[in-house]
C-alpha cells in the first residue's frame, strides 16, 4: 500500500486530494502545520511526501530543509504544492531537494492527482 | 540618516532596482544629474558674471542665489519623484500580495468542485455537506478579503466619509459580542464586558466604531490559546470616552510592534497561529479612530498578551 504524507495547513484541500486519492488505494496521513508534519514523517515513513510552503509556524522550506537534514526522512521525495510562484520559490525548493515543485492554480484536482499518482508509476 | 543609509543611498543600481525603474528615471541618479547642473551653473554665472560685472560682491551674491534657487529646486523635483517611485513600488507589491491571499480561497474552492463534480462523493451524505461547507466559507473569505481591501482603497482615496449619530457606545459594543459569540465558542474564548454607569453618547459614524471594535475583538479572540480571556472595559476618560480590549493570547514580539498598525502587516505570532488573514484589519481600524478624531494604541508581551484600546473626543 503507497502511503503519502500531505503537510498542508487548508484542510480542504487535504479533504480533496485526500479522497481523490484514497479511493485509488493510497493511504493517506496528514499534517495541518509543519511540526506535526515532521514528525509524521519520521514515524509513519510514507512513500512520498506533499509539501505546502506557506504554513503556520515553520515555512516550508525550513520544513523541507529539516526533511532532507535527517537521516531517517532525507530519501523520501518531496513534491511541493503551493501557489506561490516566484522563480526564487521553485530555485530554493528544487536546490533543497525537492523532487517536483506543482502550483495549485495551474492545476484541476484530476491533472493533481495524476501528477502525484505518476510519481509511484516512475 | 545614519551612516549606513547614505552609503546605502550612494549606491545607485541598487536603488534603481528597488524600484524597478531605468537608471535615468531614477530619482538618485536625477538627483546626481542636478547635482553637475547645479556646479556648472555656479561656474558659468561666475564666469559671465565677472565678465560683465565690476563688484566681486555682487557677483558672488548672484552666483550664490542662483545656486540656492537650483537647489531647492532640485530638492523638490527629485523628492517628488522618489515618492512617486515609492507609491509604485508599494503599488506592485500591494498587487502581488492580495493576488496570493486570494489564491489560497480560490483553490479551496477549485478543488472541492472538482471533486464534487467528479461524482466520487455523494452528496446527500454528511460528508457532501461538509465540502459544501468549505465551498460557503472561502467563498465569504474571499469577499471577506475584497471589501477590507475596498474598505482600504476608499480610505486612501478620502472616500470614506463618516456618518455621525449620537450612540451609546456600549450599545455599539454590546452588539458586536453578540455578533461575534459564535467565533467566541468555536475559538473557546470566554468575553466579558465592564461598561461604566452613566456613560454619554458621542457622535460618530456607527458603523464605522463598530468595524473598530470588531477588529479588536476579532484579534483578541483569535490570537489566544484555548481558555482564552477577554475583558472589554469603556469608561469615561476625561474629555474621552475610552474603550479597551485585554486577551491573555499570544502576544505581540516586541521587534514586530512598531509594525503592528502597517497595511497587509501580519505579526509573527499571528503567521504561526494562522496563516490567513489580511493584515488590513489594524490599519483600517487606526484610520476610522483617528479621522473621528480619537487615538488608538496597545501594549502586549509575548507570551502574556496584549491590550487593544482606543479613545474617542465626547461630542
Amino acid at each position: 500500500m503507497k502511503k503519502i504524507l500531505f503537510i498542508e495547513d487548508e484542510s480542504a484541500l487535504q479533504e480533496a486530494l485526500g479522497e481523490m486519492l484514497s479511493q485509488d488505494g493510497y493511504e493517506i496521513v496528514a499534517a495541518l502545520n509543519g511540526e506535526e508534519g515532521l514528525k509524521l514523517a519520521q514515524t509513519k515513513n510514507p512513500n512520498l511526501i506533499v509539501l505546502d510552503l506557506v504554513l503556520p509556524k515553520i515555512h516550508g522550506l525550513e520544513v523541507l530543509k529539516k526533511l532532507k537534514e535527517n537521516k531517517k526522512t532525507q530519501n523520501i521525495p518531496v513534491i511541493v504544492l503551493t501557489n506561490l510562484e516566484t522563480a526564487e520559490d521553485v530555485e530554493k525548493s528544487i536546490k533543497m531537494g525537492a523532487t517536483a515543485y506543482l502550483v495549485k492554480s495551474s492545476y484541476s484536482l484530476e491533472e493533481v492527482t495524476e501528477k502525484i499518482k505518476n510519481f509511484f508509476n516512475k | 540618516m545614519n551612516f549606513k543609509n547614505i552609503l546605502e543611498q550612494l549606491n545607485l543600481p541598487a536603488q534603481c532596482r528597488k524600484y524597478g525603474l531605468a537608471l535615468w528615471e531614477c530619482p538618485q541618479f536625477l538627483f546626481l544629474i542636478m547635482g553637475l547642473i547645479i556646479i556648472l551653473s555656479i561656474l558659468a554665472s561666475y564666469a559671465i558674471g565677472t565678465k560683465y560685472i565690476d563688484d566681486p560682491y555682487i557677483v558672488a551674491l548672484v552666483v550664490i542665489g542662483i545656486t540656492l534657487i537650483l537647489i531647492v529646486l532640485t530638492y523638490i523635483i527629485t523628492r517628488s519623484f522618489e515618492r512617486l517611485a515609492e507609491a509604485n513600488r508599494m503599488k506592485s507589491e500591494f498587487v502581488s500580495i492580495v493576488s496570493h491571499q486570494l489564491r489560497a480561497p480560490l483553490s479551496n474552492l477549485k478543488w472541492t468542485i472538482d471533486l464534487l463534480l467528479s461524482e466520487k462523493i455523494d452528496l446527500e451524505k454528511e460528508k457532501g455537506l461538509e465540502f459544501l461547507e468549505v465551498l460557503e466559507q472561502n467563498t465569504q473569505r474571499m469577499g471577506d478579503l475584497i471589501s477590507d481591501l475596498l474598505t482600504v482603497s476608499r480610505i486612501e482615496q478620502g472616500k470614506f466619509v463618516a456618518r455621525n449619530k449620537n450612540v451609546y457606545l456600549k450599545d455599539l459594543v454590546d452588539e458586536v459580542v453578540k455578533e461575534m459569540s459564535i467565533f467566541c465558542k468555536t475559538n473557546n474564548a470566554s468575553v466579558t464586558f465592564e461598561p461604566e454607569e452613566g456613560l454619554p453618547q458621542i457622535s460618530v459614524d456607527p458603523s464605522q466604531i463598530k468595524i473598530v471594535i470588531t477588529n479588536l475583538l476579532d484579534n483578541a479572540i483569535r490570537y489566544i490559546n484555548t481558555g482564552g480571556k477577554v475583558d472589554i472595559k469603556l469608561k469615561k476618560a476625561g474629555k474621552d470616552l475610552y474603550f479597551e480590549v485585554k486577551d491573555n493570547g499570544v502576544g505581540i514580539p516586541e521587534g514586530d510592534q512598531k509594525h503592528i498598525f502597517q497595511k497587509f502587516f501580519r505579526s509573527r505570532n499571528a503567521l504561526k497561529k494562522q496563516t490567513n488573514g489580511s493584515g488590513l484589519g489594524l490599519y483600517i481600524a487606526k484610520s476610522i479612530v483617528e479621522k473621528a478624531g480619537g487615538k488608538i494604541d496597545f501594549e502586549s508581551q509575548e507570551g502574556s498578551g496584549s491590550t487593544f484600546w482606543f479613545s474617542l473626543p465626547i461630542k
